[in-house]
């Protein structure tokens, strides 16, 4: 052999033996430095989670009914894997399921496709891993089908599964004080602690409104989770860990279906009669609590609608419809969320006000037809007067004149239009006190706050809007100067005091504000609780709806309690006199027509109409009330826009409410003993579980 | 008489033979014999493992990609030991034959009797669910059609002139461009490795490598500069550069094969109880990926091992190459070492992600009967080398 041949030979014996050890390096960095970490992907690669939802907790009224419970139904699901698995990618499968349930192949096969990046809704925003729910209200001929021929139908399960249901015991549909169930975002997912998963599944909802959004943790339970094998086709070998779901808590609620369902009736009933009678009555809403302990025993919101259609998908016509001016917004509870001019039921925080600022509780004020406020002559309603009066007789008849006088009085004091430094402003203070124009807290979301328009918010809101103001007085209103040159003239005028001094709080805004008038704006939850408040002797609650979480055997989980009491800065011996007047206003005063013929001997009801006016419609209907007067338990407040006056449509139906608790004539009384269960309620029979 | 004599002269002959005979056998390299058993039997059990759940779940015979293997084993070592006996001296009058059938085989490949498994046109199927893949056989070709060309005696040079070394480049070029149009990159790569190789051990001028290392190095960069990969032969490429682009697509392999061998670890899970081998995550794991389930099942012990004994076949055949009895016999040795270490390497490395994906199996090791076929002749050729070599005194 040539020495030539012999080196190269070398040369090849140490090229191979380098060769192997990059090789078996590179092995021991993979497996023996890296093993753990490729072990971990390998698990993952091999495993999948698989949610189990768990049964959802039950919405029960204070005497155990369900609000909201479950029921079975049968749902259709399509497993992905299964379908691409087969030879023509499930079409057959998906035509002959199609036919079944009465739809296209092709809805349900974009029904199935996983969304993604240029994928259009329908599509499946959960883990390919899960069964697809297509349909959830199948007759149960078609699911047999389905199951009794699965040869033809690999791959498509019909299944029993546990969904919302409304029952509406004695009538009670609380339809926005439930709120509703939608699928979960990926973003909520990703908020969400502990389990992790791949995917969620079909049922897996989340609380979107009222108590199922406010006690979503209590109501939702545990889900469990299966972690099955697959190989790399993505096929089930076996399962590797499993934990069952745990079943969601029952949410006790204060809500009494009797009272709920009358309170419904009432306010339905009152709308329909105000429209007979010319009145537009476009919205309502009707509340009862109780003025010890702050529990809702009512909230009803007209117009209402049937929570039922969330379940199993809603259509985009039906949410179009909830959410539309068309149909009144339905989903917007007028009790937590619609804002009023509350008109004279305001003036038990005027008088409370009043009579701290100074002014005698027993003494004698005048009550003319009208009142000059600064240049403007304020007017009582309908321009009555009543002559000399003290102020039980004032909240009696509802007179507004001697509340003007307080107030302007008080706006002088405070400096007029240059006010002090320290402006005392007792009414709108008095007004804070009686928690308007602040949230309630109650146990619900997207309460809203009112309106208190004090100096603060007038400087706010002439910040906001002194452009278009200072435009106007600055330009004249030459379009509209071209047909009435009158109006042209009168709103340049307004605009330029608006836009020199809209900052001021002037006389007119504190003769508007003691009447409830102008500016303010109150929730009916807001008034109930002032009622509440001047009911219990001044404590301010903060009204609750859950009482207790218990567990579907009845056993206690957790009570659902409340910050303590806020105290009126209102003697005793003020609000038992304010009292004595809202007593008497139901018997010869401005609601006597619509208590005509109420048996008094039941329940001794007190309260005040408010009729306020609203630009552009029609007034907004007001009645609060609150009884037994001698031992109140209850506050009851009913409003209805554009309903007219507060006589007319607010205290009738306020009036059915009490009826409808206490008993009447030919009513029996939904209340035992003018009370209502305190103990925690059994847990019902049926509709626990499917 | 006469038959008596020829009777004796027979029975003469035949002792003659037979004593050759044994004397042959005892001249056989024994530890390269058994390191290729012992690979053949590591390597059936790793097939069995492959492919017994996925057969299972076909509803199809578990073993019978086992029993096929053995099969191709028993035929291969036949083979084998086919050449072994053969002088190899006397292959040179096959050589052109040989050759001729290889591109025979190839052309074929190219026309409508190919056809195509695994994205490479390469396979001839012959029906009843056997199909040849000439490439392989036509590695055998090269090597033996080199040796004849570069191990040509020669008086006073030390090593082929320009006129051998042309010819030899034309005559791989052939079977090479071929391939390269079903097209399959890693058989090519082979052809280069042993091309090179040969051309070295011949003794060609270092002029001639560098040149041929070069001009190679520049194809390549024209190849990929041009396009003119196939979209596939991309993908794997950029895929070899970051598995995790693309895990379902091109990069899939690569990264389903990295996790195999990690999770392996240093023990491994044992055999026939590899999890992502079982659920079948790596493709064509019973050829070009079976080194994956050896990592996964057998961990770096067992994979080592594997890569061990490969390594002492390729030195028993450097050893074969140096003690071979003539030049001839030293670039066969060479070119089957060549072919056999660059495909060893390349398999291996590119189940550990330090080299691009082609579909190259792991001699000795993976499931396919032309592989085996290939594999057990060219280990004969390195017998009947070792067989015939120059005597140590």
């Amino acid at each position: 052999m040539n020495p030539k041949t012999h080196f190269r030979l070398l040369v090849l014996y140490v090229l191979v033996g380098a060769l192997l050890m990059v090789l078996v390096g590179r092995m021991w960095s993979l497996q023996v430095m890296e093993g753990t970490h490729y072990k971990e992907i390998a698990a993952q690669n091999r495993t999948r989670d698989i949610v189990v939802p768990a049964i959802r907790g039950m919405i029960l009224d204070d005497q155990g009914r369900p609000l909201v419970r479950n029921r079975s139904a049968l749902v259709v699901s399509v497993d992905r894997t299964s379908l691409t698995r087969q030879k023509d990618r499930g079409a057959a499968v998906l035509r002959r399921l199609a036919s079944v349930l009465g739809t296209r192949a092709e809805e349900i096969g974009k029904r199935i496709q996983l969304c993604g990046p240029g994928i259009k809704r329908p599509c499946w925003p959960g883990s390919p891993y899960q069964p697809i729910p297509i349909d959830d209200h199948v007759d149960p001929k078609r699911a047999l089908q389905i199951m009794e021929r699965q040869e033809d139908f690999p791959g498509v399960t019909a299944q029993v599964q546990a969904v919302r249901d409304y029952p509406r015991p004695e009538g009670a549909g609380a339809a926005q004080t439930l709120g509703y169930l939608q699928p979960i975002t990926q973003e909520e997912l990703d908020k969400r602690k502990g389990l992790k998963v791949t995917g969620y599944s079909g049922v897996d909802l989340i609380g979107r409104a009222g108590l199922e959004a406010m006690y979503d943790a209590d109501l939702r339970g545990v889900p469990g989770f299966r972690k099955v094998l697959v190989d790399s086709q993505g096929r089930v070998t076996g399962t590797a860990e499993e934990r069952a779901p745990t079943v969601g808590g029952n949410l006790v609620t204060s809500i009494d279906a009797g009272v709920q369902g009358a309170a419904e009736k009432a306010l339905k009933d009152t709308i329909a009669k105000a429209r007979k009678e010319g009145h537009k009555a476009d919205a309502g809403a009707a509340v009862v609590m109780d003025v010890h302990t702050g529990r809702m025993v009512a909230m009803a919101s007209y117009p209402t609608y049937d929570p039922g259609i969330w379940t199993g998908g809603i259509s985009q016509e039906e949410y179009d419809g909830l959410l539309g001016k068309k149909k009144g917004e339905p989903l917007t509870s007028r009790v937590t969320q619609g804002q009023f001019a509350p008109g004279s039921t305001f003036k038990i925080s005027s008088v409370s006000a009043a009579v701290k600022d100074g002014y005698s509780l027993t003494g004698i004020y005048p009550c003319p037809g009208s009142y000059d406020v600064g240049s403007r002559a304020f007017t009582n309603f309908e321009g009555q007067g009543h002559g000399d009066m003290n102020l039980h007789e004032a909240l009696v008849v509802s007179c507004d004149t001697i509340f003007y006088k307080f107030a302007y009085e008080e706006w002088l004091r405070d400096g007029a239009t240059k006010p002090k430094k320290n402006p005392s402003d007792p009414m709108v203070g008095m007004a804070r006190h009686y928690g308007f124009g602040s949230r309630t807290g109650i146990d619900l979301p997207s309460e809203t706050p009112g309106r208190i328009p004090d100096r603060g918010w007038k400087r706010s809101y002439w910040n906001a809007t002194k452009k278009a103001d200072c435009k106007g007085a600055k330009e004249g209103y030459p379009s509209v100067a071209r047909t009435d040159p009158a109006r042209a003239a009168y709103l340049k005028a307004i605009a330029t005091e608006n836009c020199t001094e809209g900052f001021v709080w002037r006389a007119g805004d504190a003769a508007n504000f003691s009447v409830g008038q102008g500016d303010v704006l109150v929730t009916p939850l807001q008034l109930v609780r002032a009622y509440a408040a001047l009911a219990n002797g001044g404590k301010l609650l903060t009204p609750r709806l859950g009482t207790a979480v218990t567990r579907p055997d009845g056993a206690l989980l957790r009570r659902i309690g409340a910050p303590p009491a806020a105290k009126l800065p209102v003697s005793q011996e003020v609000l038992r006199y304010i009292r004595g007047g809202l007593a008497d206003v139901t018997k010869k005063g401005t609601a006597a027509g619509a208590f005509n013929g109420f048996d008094f001997k039941r329940v001794d009801v007190g309260g005040k109409t408010g009729t306020a006016e609203v630009f552009g419609k029609d007034d907004t209907s007001w009645f609060a009330s609150f009884g037994p007067v001698d031992k109140p338990r209850y506050a009851v407040v009913a409003m209805i826009s554009q309903g007219g006056t507060g006589a007319s449509s607010g205290a009738p139906a306020v009036r059915a409410i009490w009826e409808a608790m206490y008993g009447a004539k030919d009513v029996k009384p939904l209340l035992k003993d003018g009370r209502l269960p305190t103990d925690l309620p059994k847990p019902p029979g049926e509709g626990a579980a499917p | 008489m006469s038959t008596t004599k020829a009777g004796t002269v027979g029975g003469y002959r035949d002792r003659s033979v037979w004593q050759s005979r044994v004397a042959g056998l005892r001249r056989l390299d024994w530890t390269l014999f058994l390191m290729v058993v012992v690979l053949s039997v590591i390597g059936a059990l790793l097939v069995r493992s492959a492919t017994f759940q996925l057969m299972t779940d076909q509803g199809k015979d578990p073993e019978g990609f086992l029993k096929r293997h053995v099969l191709n084993l028993v035929i291969g070592f036949g083979l084998g030991g086919l050449v072994t006996v053969l002088d190899y001296r006397l292959l040179r009058a096959y050589v052109p034959i040989l050759y001729g059938l290889a591109c025979v085989g190839l052309v074929a490949v190219i026309t409508p009797l190919g056809s195509t498994i695994n994205g490479s046109h390469s396979w001839i199927v012959i029906g009843g669910g056997f199909q040849v893949q000439p490439s392989e056989f036509a590695k055998v070709g090269l090597v033996v059609l080199l040796a004849m060309i570069l191990g040509e005696p020669r008086d006073g040079e030390i090593g082929p002139g320009r006129r051998d070394v042309l010819l030899a480049l034309a005559l791989a070029g052939v079977p090479a461009a071929l391939i390269m149009l079903q097209p399959d990159l890693g058989t090519t790569l082979v052809f280069t490795a042993v091309v090179l190789g040969m051309l070295a051990i011949s003794g060609a001028r270092k002029r001639w490598l560098v040149g041929l290392l070069s001009g190679g190095a520049a194809v390549g960069f024209s190849v990929w500069f041009f396009g003119l990969l196939k979209p596939y032969q991309l993908a794997r490429f950029t895929a070899f550069m970051d598995p995790s682009a693309d895990p379902r697509g091109a990069g899939y392999n690569a990264q389903q094969a990295r996790i195999a061998i990690g999770s392996g670890g240093a023990f491994g899970k044992g055999l026939f109880n590899g999890e992502q081998t079982g659920g079948h995550f790596v493709p064509e794991q019973q050829t070009d990926f079976i080194f994956t389930v050896a990592g996964e099942e057998l961990g770096f012990v067992g994979a080592a091992v594997i890569v061990a004994l490969l390594g002492v076949v390729l030195w028993r055949g450097l050893r074969i190459a140096t003690q071979a009895a003539d030049l001839f016999g030293t670039l066969v040795a060479t070119g089957v070492v060549c072919w056999l270490a660059f495909q060893t390497f390349e398999n291996v490395g590119m189940t550990l992600g330090i080299m691009p994906i082609t579909g190259l199996p792991l001699p000795f090791v993976s499931y396919g009967g032309s592989a085996t076929f290939a594999n057990m002749i060219a280990f004969g050729l390195l017998q009947a080398v070792h067989v015939r070599r120059r005597p140590f005194d």
